[in-house]
Formats: structure tokens, C-alpha cells, sequence
């Protein structure tokens, strides 16, 4: 059980942008896997494919307007002390999306810790900097944009489902129905706005991005009467609820954050104070 | 039954019977099998026009049936492709008759296993962007490059060995068979007239896709496994699976080869040239493959149910004595235990016991795969409920389409291509006379 111990002062996040805390991370595992086969079977020709082409999106792409919008790295920190479980955030996010009943991009579990006492929990997608489900992708239509948020282009999609047996946060949604009917003054979609969903294909929480990059809030952190929900900025160092403003690295470091399935290196973007029990054990 | 195989014409005429012989229970069989496959096309179509929202998977179980199935049939065709691969390497006489149908088995499972794959698409229509923007590091694309490679090889492997035969119906049928095959006997049999020469490449050519084809059988297992164990998923993750995946293909494989042999054999009255020898034989292999695989479940159970981790208790209680705990057991004594016995015992071991052996170790198999796929995806990833999961009515008709699709077009097969490798027998009674005349007569008394 981890304690509140004060104020910590420190304003940097650790983050590992590229270098992964135990020296290997999967794409090098699979690059040494990669050539050690294509040494033993066949030829140099499959090597110009490559093992190497996993960033070709973020390298293809790496334009000034991209150098922009990596001025800003999305985060999040959950407050648990103060989740009620109310699902203010899931009926924003499923309304702002027009996601057909049943799919939750914000899901709010509720679990039971060691105690018995019950908590919430609420999930979006964890914006994973070692992210499961865009290794798998066999087409690359999930992809992470410049300011570190894995999004689906859904005309790319083939809807063969591996990323949600990747994802080990049950983050993900196939859309087995066609979606409700949309208002035609709506943006055009995209993958950073993938409103209305296509039906066939994985969708998934985008942090809001199409928002936040102009300024406004999730509608997860709006929806919640709460106001657990911090939306933050590892660039700039700042979060906010909505109603307050912290600086993002005390906020997590203060408060003892931590992030969920911490052992599978995935290195979540998402935050949780804990503080009433909450064991996170499952 | 002796010198069977040295009458050239008895064996032929048992080779080509089917081409010949239609008749009217082969027109029935194939008839009700093409209108199951109709219902199953038919289910898929259906899937098409309003996607997958129409099966019974849903947002937890979001792979099922068609996975399973993916699974269990692509992992049929190993059987066949292995047993007449690795006995054709070990010099094993006791093949010869049943290559044909073994490889044929590999060919036709492996086409229709490799549907599901396409089937289970959500979005179908996108499925260029495989070739556009695939990504290596998926696994999805090793599957696919590890299953056309292995889909070629299998052609191939069922080819070779045909060759001298296409020849033969092209000299020998005459004018019994309709314009069409005539033509595909003549443009397919290259020109063979059993020049030595021509022998030679053939055996080249066959030995090295013995070869080749048994590493490529690994790997399309292999990457089956892998589409599981890359995943962080409890009972999924696991350093086993590929090898698992792989006993496991041999297993179902060749009880399929058991079962496909014994039909034709039955069907076309091999029974001169198809011995019980060769079933049994086919028997003992499963067997071992059999104990291999259990062994195998047992070491992936045990050591995990010994360190009860968090996140694999609640998969191995409904596997065990939960949900799944009935189909569990189904599957240890249904698919290992009574075919072991059956096997065993001497006085079940006729072809009618092997035959019951292999067919529960048949379906049992694909209840094992059902197993591996279904109560992982049911344990959620957080400790709440999840939506259960039985296929519907659409999956199901389906897969047993796809199951009906396997025997149909084996038929069809053999109304064109002899099912006895012809040529293949008399090389091997001709190497084996040359060897130990007394010892191969007395063998063939025996």
C-alpha cells in the first residue's frame, strides 16, 4: 500500500522517450529476432522491407506543422479519492462522439479492494509511449500523432481485432453495429476525429485531441461533476481539471500517482492518485 | 494379397476407379455436401452485407468460431503434409498408398482454413492496405507470408508426385473421360514418359519439398501461436504456445489423414491396397502425438496453477472446474484418454476403433482450441463480468459449410486426379523386391 509522504520537489517527469528502463525495448527485441530469422531463411531482399519501418508514420510525417503540435505530449491524472463512479465522464465521451450504445471509450470499472471496501475506476486509453496495439497492427492504420496520442485511421483499418487482444487495457472497441446517425454540421472526420464511427472497424479514445490542440477540454474532464479528471501537458508541465490548474509533475509526484500494469513497460500516459485503499490489485 | 502391387492394371484400375466411377451415392453425398456448403456461403454473404454485428462476438469475446476454426483446419493440413513428407524421408514403405490422399488432405484443409482469416475481417474491403502499408512486426502478416508460402509448397508437394500418374490417365484413359480432363492430363503431365532423366528431377524434386515443407509447416503453426502469445493476456502469453501449436496441429493432422483415408478407402474399395496396416500405422503416430500434446497441456497447466498468479486463477478455474471445466474434460479424456485405449487394446484396434479414435480426437481438438481462445477473452483484463460467448447461428453455418467444403471437394478432387499414387507404389514395391526379395514376399503374405 503506498502513502501520501509530503511534497515532493521535483519538476521533471521522468519519461523514456527512447530509451526503455531495462535496455530493450520490443522493436529492437524484434529487430535482433527479425534478422537472426532472415539470416537463417532467406536472403537480404525481405531486409528492405524492414523491421525498422514501425515509425514510418511519425517519420513520413515529420513536416513543421507536426514539429508544432509536438510542442505538446498529452496526459492525464485520475483523482480516485474523488471518483464517485457516477458516469459523468463515459455519457460525455459517448455523446461527444456518437459512439453506439455499449461502447465506452472512458469505461468506469467498479472494483473491490483488498478490504472489500468497492472503488471506481475509470479507464480511457492509457496513450501508451511503448504501445501494444500499434506493434501488432498489420495494416499500420493505429498509429501514434506527433503529440504522443495513438489514434485509428479507420479507412485503413481491416478490422482483424489483434490490437484488442494486444491492448492490455481493454481500451479498444470494434464497432460490430453501425453507430447512431451524426448531424451533417459536424467536422469532416479523421482519425483525430473519428466522428461517426466506421462500422467493421477499431476505434478507440483519442484524448480529445481534436479539442485539446485548439485550446478546449476533453469532454471526459467537462463531464465530470467531479472534477477527478486532469488533463495535462508533459511539455509544458501543467494540468487541469477545469477548475484548477498544477503543475503536472507535483501533481503526480506530490500525490504518489501511479500508472496501471506498471510491469508490462507499456508506460502509460495516464496518472491515478490513489489514497483510499485503492489496491489496484488485479 | 499378395502381388497386388505388381499387377500394374489392378492397381490402376483401383487408382482411377473413382474418375470413372460416379454413380449415384457419389452424386447424393456430393449433392447434400454442396447444399451445406450453399447455407454456409449463404451465412457468409449475409455476414458481408451487415458486418459483423451479425455473429455472437461482442466487445469482450471479439474472436470466436472463426478464429477457433482457423486454428483447428490450417492446423489439419499439417498432418497431412508431415506424415507424407517425413515417412517419404524416413523411406517408410507403408506409405505409398496413402500419400495421395494425405497430401490432398494438406491442400484442401489448408485453402479452406486459410478463409477464416478473411472471414473473420471486420472490414474486408480494406484488405489491399495489406499489401500497400503492411507492417512486418505484425504478426498478422507473418501469418499471411508464413500460410501462402506454405499454401505454394503444398501444391506443389501435391504435384510432384502426380505428375507420372497424369500420365498415366492420359495413356490409359483414353477416351472413357470427357474433353476437359483429357486436356488437364495432357498440359499437366508435362510430357512424362518415365524417361530416367525425368525420374530423376522428380525424385529431386519431391525429396527437396519433403524437406521443405516440414520447416514451413513449423512456421505457419508457429506464427499461429504467436498471434496468441505476443499478447499480455493471461493463459495467451506463454513461452509454450508455438511448440504447443505445433504438437498440436500433428495431432488433429493426423487423425484427419485417419479419417479421410478410411472414407475413400471404404468409399472406392481400397481395401486391397490400403491395408489396415496403413491405418494403424496412422493410429500409432496420432498416439504418440497424442501423449506429446496431453503432456504438453499438462506442463502449461501445472506450472501455472502451481504459482496462482492473480491473473491466471480465474482462466484456469473455468478451465478446470468452472464454465469450461465439462468441455475441459471433454477434451482430456474424449480427445486423449479413450483414444489412447482405443488404440491400446487390441481388440478395438480394427479400423472401425481408429476410425471412432480419430474422429473424437477430430472434435475434440477443436474444442481445445475453443478452449485456448474463448476463456482467455472471457477473464477481462479488470475484475468485472464480460458477455459470454456460443457463436450463433451465421458462425456456426459457417464453419460446418467450411467442414462440408473438405470432403466435397476431396471428391471432386479425386473424379479428376488418381487416388493412389500409382507411380509411387511400384517404385516402392519395385526398390523393396530389389532389396530383400524373400523378406518383401514374405512381408507381403504376412
Amino acid at each position: 500500500m503506498r502513502r501520501n509522504r509530503g511534497l515532493v520537489i521535483s519538476n521533471k517527469v521522468v519519461k523514456d522517450e527512447n530509451n526503455s528502463p531495462r535496455g530493450l525495448d520490443r522493436r529492437q527485441f524484434l529487430k535482433f529476432a527479425g534478422i537472426a530469422a532472415l539470416a537463417a531463411v532467406a536472403g537480404g531482399s525481405i531486409a528492405k522491407l524492414g523491421f525498422i519501418k514501425n515509425d514510418v508514420q511519425a517519420e513520413d510525417n515529420s513536416t513543421s506543422s507536426n514539429q508544432v503540435l509536438s510542442q505538446h505530449q498529452w496526459a492525464m491524472v485520475i483523482d480516485l479519492r474523488l471518483c464517485d463512479g457516477c458516469g459523468g465522464c463515459t455519457e460525455a465521451c459517448s455523446k461527444e462522439h456518437y459512439l453506439t450504445p455499449g461502447i465506452t471509450w472512458i469505461k468506469v470499472y467498479e472494483l473491490t479492494g483488498s478490504l472489500g471496501q468497492k472503488y471506481y475506476l475509470p479507464r480511457p486509453c492509457m496513450q501508451c509511449e511503448n504501445a501494444p496495439c500499434l506493434r501488432v497492427c498489420p495494416v499500420h492504420a493505429t498509429y501514434k500523432t506527433p503529440d504522443g496520442v495513438i489514434v485509428v485511421d479507420q479507412n485503413i483499418c481491416i478490422g482483424c481485432r489483434l490490437c484488442m487482444g494486444a491492448c492490455p487495457y481493454a481500451a479498444r472497441y470494434f464497432n460490430f453495429k453501425d453507430p447512431p446517425p451524426v448531424p451533417n454540421t459536424l467536422p469532416k472526420p479523421s482519425p483525430e476525429w473519428p466522428v461517426p464511427q466506421i462500422r467493421g472497424t477499431v476505434g478507440k479514445c483519442v484524448f480529445c485531441i481534436h479539442d485539446t490542440r485548439v485550446g478546449k477540454l476533453p469532454a471526459c474532464v467537462t463531464g465530470c461533476p467531479m472534477q477527478a479528471i486532469y488533463y495535462g501537458d508533459l511539455v509544458t508541465d501543467l494540468a487541469t481539471n477545469g477548475r484548477e490548474a498544477y503543475k503536472l509533475s507535483t501533481l503526480i509526484e506530490s500525490n504518489d500517482a501511479v500508472r496501471l500494469k506498471e510491469e508490462l513497460n507499456t508506460q502509460p500516459r495516464v496518472y491515478y492518485i490513489l489514497g483510499h485503499g485503492q489496491d489496484l490489485n488485479f | 494379397m499378395d502381388n497386388v502391387y505388381k499387377d500394374r492394371a489392378k492397381l490402376q484400375e483401383a487408382a482411377v476407379r473413382p474418375i470413372l466411377h460416379g454413380g449415384r451415392r457419389f452424386r447424393l453425398i456430393a449433392l447434400i455436401l454442396a447444399i451445406i456448403v450453399a447455407v454456409g456461403a449463404g451465412a457468409y454473404i449475409y455476414q458481408l452485407m451487415h458486418g459483423l454485428g451479425v455473429t455472437g462476438l461482442n466487445n469482450d469475446v471479439f474472436w470466436g468460431i472463426y478464429i477457433i476454426s482457423l486454428v483447428d483446419i490450417i492446423g489439419m493440413s499439417y498432418g497431412g503434409a508431415v506424415v507424407s513428407a517425413i515417412l517419404r524421408l524416413a523411406g517408410a514403405a507403408w506409405r505409398a498408398p496413402i500419400t495421395r490422399l494425405a497430401e490432398a488432405t494438406a491442400l484442401v484443409t489448408l485453402i479452406i482454413g486459410a478463409l477464416f482469416p478473411i472471414i473473420d475481417l471486420g472490414h474486408p474491403s480494406h484488405i489491399w492496405r495489406l499489401f500497400v502499408s503492411p507492417n512486418p512486426g505484425s504478426p498478422i502478416l507473418w501469418d499471411i507470408i508464413a500460410i501462402l508460402t506454405y499454401l505454394i509448397a503444398t501444391v506443389l508437394f501435391f504435384y510432384f508426385p502426380l505428375i507420372p500418374d497424369l500420365a498415366i490417365c492420359r495413356d490409359s484413359l483414353g477416351d472413357k473421360v470427357g474433353r476437359w480432363r483429357k486436356k488437364i492430363y495432357t498440359v499437366l503431365s508435362l510430357g512424362w514418359k518415365g524417361l530416367p532423366r525425368q525420374e530423376k528431377y522428380l525424385n529431386w524434386g519431391i525429396k527437396i519439398m519433403s524437406i521443405i515443407i516440414i520447416p514451413l509447416a513449423v512456421s505457419v503453426h508457429s506464427v499461429l501461436a504467436w498471434l496468441f502469445a505476443v499478447t499480455s493476456r493471461p493463459g495467451w502469453h506463454s513461452t509454450i504456445f508455438a511448440p504447443y501449436f505445433v504438437v498440436a496441429a500433428l495431432f488433429s493432422g493426423v487423425a484427419m489423414v485417419v479419417l479421410v483415408v478410411a472414407g475413400f478407402r471404404r468409399a472406392y474399395h481400397l481395401e486391397n491396397f490400403i491395408g489396415e496396416k496403413q491405418i494403424r500405422y496412422l493410429s500409432y503416430l496420432m498416439l504418440i502425438l497424442g501423449v506429446m500434446y496431453l503432456y504438453f497441456t499438462f506442463s502449461e497447466l501445472f506450472t501455472e496453477g502451481y504459482t496462482l498468479e492473480t491473473t491466471s486463477v480465474p482462466v484456469l478455474a473455468a478451465l478446470l472446474y468452472g464454465n469450461y471445466g465439462p468441455f475441459f474434460w471433454l477434451f482430456a479424456i474424449g480427445g486423449g484418454v479413450i483414444p489412447v485405449l482405443l488404440v491400446a487394446i487390441p481388440k478395438t484396434r480394427t479400423v472401425t476403433g481408429l476410425v471412432v479414435a480419430s474422429a473424437l480426437v477430430v472434435s475434440t481438438m477443436w474444442l481445445k482450441r475453443f478452449l485456448i481462445v474463448v476463456p482467455t477473452l472471457r477473464q477481462a483484463l479488470f475484475p468485472v463480468s464480460t458477455q459470454s460467448y456460443t457463436g450463433n447461428f451465421i458462425e456456426w453455418a459457417i464453419l460446418i459449410g467450411a467442414l462440408a467444403a473438405i470432403p466435397l471437394i476431396l471428391m471432386l478432387m479425386f473424379r479428376v486426379f488418381p487416388v493412389i499414387s500409382v507411380h509411387e507404389v511400384e517404385e516402392v514395391e519395385v526398390k523393396r523386391s530389389e532389396r530383400q526379395p524373400e523378406l518383401a514376399s514374405g512381408l507381403e503374405q504376412a
